[in-house]
């Protein structure tokens, strides 16, 4: 499934002036910190305006200026996983997976919703979780919930933001294959930001966009950007 | 070894210097618990001043409390979540009324509703006069103490996480949806202390009430009112009615203190340190 991205936005303190475009495999957003990796990620998901441009997944138009459509975020099947996981504080685990379901037209009733995100607590072995609020849990299971909740609607493309930075290097390692087992069964689109050279090689990303300021500088296979960097945090980020 | 109480700042010399602002809040308030005897507190609750004062005054405090909640939420939303020189105009213009002298804000009132005010003719056209009624004393309790409420609702609404909202949306809710079943909820602790210091403020009101509303037993006669009142011909019963007054407030600021703690607990909980068997297998 093609995805394309192309928008300006206002980010801070500079523009943001991106093109981004992918198919089913994951791809990869690098950049310092600060240089609008995030605000692309909210501007695609529908959670922040852009000024102008076009953004489609398969053929279907999220957002296009000139043709005045602009979709609420409800409506464009993204998954979201934010810098935190954006777990709700206020609702236990299973409160968390089964908060996706109660959006559902028609509405399936309560018992409905506990018990599909029971089964799925189950299937990614954090049943056990299921009571306990996400202040409580670890940062790998933190990630593992807040992953399930997003793919438990089934959506068409699936953004990341730094999904492995809060986690220590021991769980980094075990979330990282998880991560790329599961993204590489579901078969549809991701884009995932990370600041690790590492992320790059176990998602099996075919192209990596390295973003300073605002604007895509380089874009490329990972050998692509690791042999010819186009600016010193490009060279570093593959060292 | 255990670290000494108060720590590096908190010390002795910080109580000392603490004492005299405590001394002049506590010592009025222990006066006036001492200076009064179970039974001259019963016979000042059994005044005929008594029993509608109190009654108004939960009544329309109650009421000024639902307008300020109902109308004074979106309005917090929307402090905390726009952006722009109309914005920060709208919150001086809320904070206005805790700078104001509440006489200024009952002539103002009184400027606006009454018979020759703004919109006092017009009411009156459709038959309605606010000045010197109930609704006088509910309308100066809501202008007067919305402040309070809206300043802690719209800081707890700042508090909570954009991406939070963005993955709301992005899991099928609406902004309604989105606004409801994750920001109320979390904002929930600071709306409830706002609200409860609203309610306090408009339990005291007095000077916009007398001046708007005037000082009419079983309508406009609040609870501050009828200590007035009282004072004029017997101060017994003032001590009376101050002490009830002062109990209602003390039981206001109990849940004022613990509710909002209690509610924001399990919001942050602390994290469990990671062992490496609750890692993903």
């Amino acid at each position: 499934m093609r995805w394309q991205v192309q928008v300006r936005a206002r980010a801070g303190d500079f523009d943001l002036d991106a093109a981004v475009a992918g198919d089913g495999a994951p791809v990869v957003l690098i950049g310092p910190n600060g240089s609008g990796k995030t605000t692309l990620l909210r501007v695609v998901s529908g959670g922040h305006p852009p000024l102008a441009g076009r953004i489609t997944i398969g053929g279907h138009v999220l957002y296009d200026s000139q043709a005045g459509v602009c979709l609420a975020p409800e409506e464009r099947r993204i998954g979201y996983v934010p810098q935190g996981y954006g777990l709700f504080p206020h609702l236990s685990v299973l409160e968390n997976v089964a908060f996706g379901l109660a959006a559902a037209r028609p509405r399936p009733p309560r018992s409905h919703r506990r018990t599909a995100a029971a089964a799925l607590l189950e299937e990614i072995d954090c049943a056990h979780l299921a009571a306990r609020f996400p202040a409580t849990l670890s940062g790998g299971e933190k990630q593992r919930v807040a992953l399930a909740r997003a793919l438990l609607s089934e959506p068409d493309l699936l953004l990341l933001d730094e999904p492995l930075a809060a986690l220590d290097a021991a769980s980094r390692r075990d979330m990282r294959g998880y991560l790329a087992g599961h993204l590489a069964a579901r078969d549809k689109p991701a884009l995932v930001v990370t600041h690790d050279e590492r992320d790059v090689r176990a998602l099996e990303a075919p192209a990596v966009y390295a973003m300073e300021e605002g604007a895509i500088i380089q874009s490329g296979s990972p050998t692509d950007l690791a042999e010819h960097p186009a600016s010193d945090f490009v060279r570093e980020f593959f060292r | 070894m255990r670290e000494p109480r108060g720590g590096l700042w908190g010390g002795r010399g910080a109580l000392l210097a603490a004492i005299p602002m405590l001394a002049i809040v506590a010592i009025p308030l222990i006066a006036l618990a001492a200076g009064s005897s179970p039974s001259e507190i019963a016979a000042g609750a059994r005044h005929p001043l008594f029993a509608p004062a109190l009654w108004l005054s939960a009544r329309t405090t109650v009421a000024a409390l639902a307008v300020i909640v109902l109308a004074g939420t979106p309005l917090a939303w929307w402090l905390a979540r726009a952006s722009g020189r109309g914005v920060r105009a709208a919150e001086l213009l809320v904070d206005l009324p805790v700078v104001i002298p509440p006489a200024v804000m009952g002539i103002a009132l009184l400027q606006t509703f009454g018979p020759h005010g703004l919109l006092g003719p017009a009411l009156a056209s459709l038959g309605i006069h606010l000045p010197f009624t109930t609704s006088a004393v509910v309308a100066a309790q809501v202008v007067v103490s919305a402040p309070f409420y809206i300043q802690g609702a719209a800081a707890a609404f700042r508090r909570v996480d954009d991406d939070l909202l963005i993955v709301a949306r992005t899991l099928g809710q609406s902004p309604l949806g989105a606004f409801f079943r994750v920001a109320v909820p979390l904002a929930l602790p600071g709306m409830v202390a706002g609200a409860a210091l609203s309610w306090a403020r408009a339990l005291g009101e007095f000077g916009a009430t007398l001046f708007f509303a005037g000082n009419f037993t079983g309508s406009t006669q609040t609870m501050p009112l009828a200590i007035y009142t009282a004072l004029e011909s017997d101060t017994r019963v003032a001590v009376a009615l101050a002490l009830v007054l002062a109990a209602a407030s003390v039981l206001l600021l109990v849940p004022l203190r613990t509710l909002p703690s209690l509610l924001s607990r399990r919001l942050d909980r602390p994290s469990r340190p990671l062992h490496a068997h609750s890692l993903p297998k």
